[in-house]
């Protein structure tokens, strides 16, 4: 029984790859820009979800921080390409 | 035994969080419009994200017998930004399709896109 956990790890992996693949096939032939800033986002969050996978993988605490700035870094990512979107510019 | 029943726990959250990843990238491919596609990610960024922030806490109190809720900050960090993004963007597309002249949707209410 004590290969539950990793058989576990290992389909859970395989299935977020599988979603960020199929994010990626929107990301490269969205039809218009803001399909292609939801896919981004998305992936943001699956690697995001990767890292805490990892992290109970390894055992280990430092994916934490990487988690959390995974997820600081897509919004602030996702928030500017919104706003470009919105008003031609990032900053007025 | 603990540690046997915090493997189960543990297995069955990710299984559930990787078909809920799953779940919403299908969505993201294959339903027709934008506006449509916008409620798929939700599923990942709230259900999904829940799902391994749990299973990280009972694996990491299960295995060092202290109550470790360091990877709840992720939770709250990402609820507070994932609906920011998603209004911004919904306005960002509704104002790029009102330009360029979209029959479907009705029109503004108080002048701001």
């Amino acid at each position: 029984m004590s290969s539950l956990l990793p058989t576990a790890i290992g389909l859970t992996l395989v299935l977020y790859a599988l979603a960020m693949g199929i994010a990626l096939l929107r990301l490269m032939h969205g039809p218009s820009a803001q399909d292609r800033v939801l896919a981004m986002d998305f992936m943001y969050v699956v690697g995001m979800l990767v890292m805490l996978v990892l992290a109970i993988r390894y055992d280990s605490r430092m994916y934490f921080e990487g988690a959390l700035l995974m997820v600081l870094f897509g919004f602030v990512g996702s928030m500017a390409l919104a706003k470009f979107l919105l008003r031609g510019e990032v900053i007025e | 035994m603990t540690q046997h029943w915090s493997e189960i726990v543990v297995a069955a959250l990710l299984l559930a969080s990787g078909t809920l990843v799953l779940t919403a990238a299908l969505g993201l491919a294959r339903l027709p419009s934008f506006f449509l596609r916008m409620h798929a990610p939700a599923l990942a960024s709230t259900l999904g994200a829940w799902a391994v922030t749990l299973a990280s806490i009972v694996h990491f109190t299960a295995h060092e017998g202290t109550l470790s809720l360091h990877a709840w900050l992720i939770i709250i960090v990402l609820s507070i930004t994932a609906p920011v993004t998603t209004i911004v963007l919904s306005r960002a597309a509704l104002f790029r399709r009102r330009r360029a002249g979209d029959a479907a949707l009705p029109p503004a209410l108080g002048g701001r896109p």
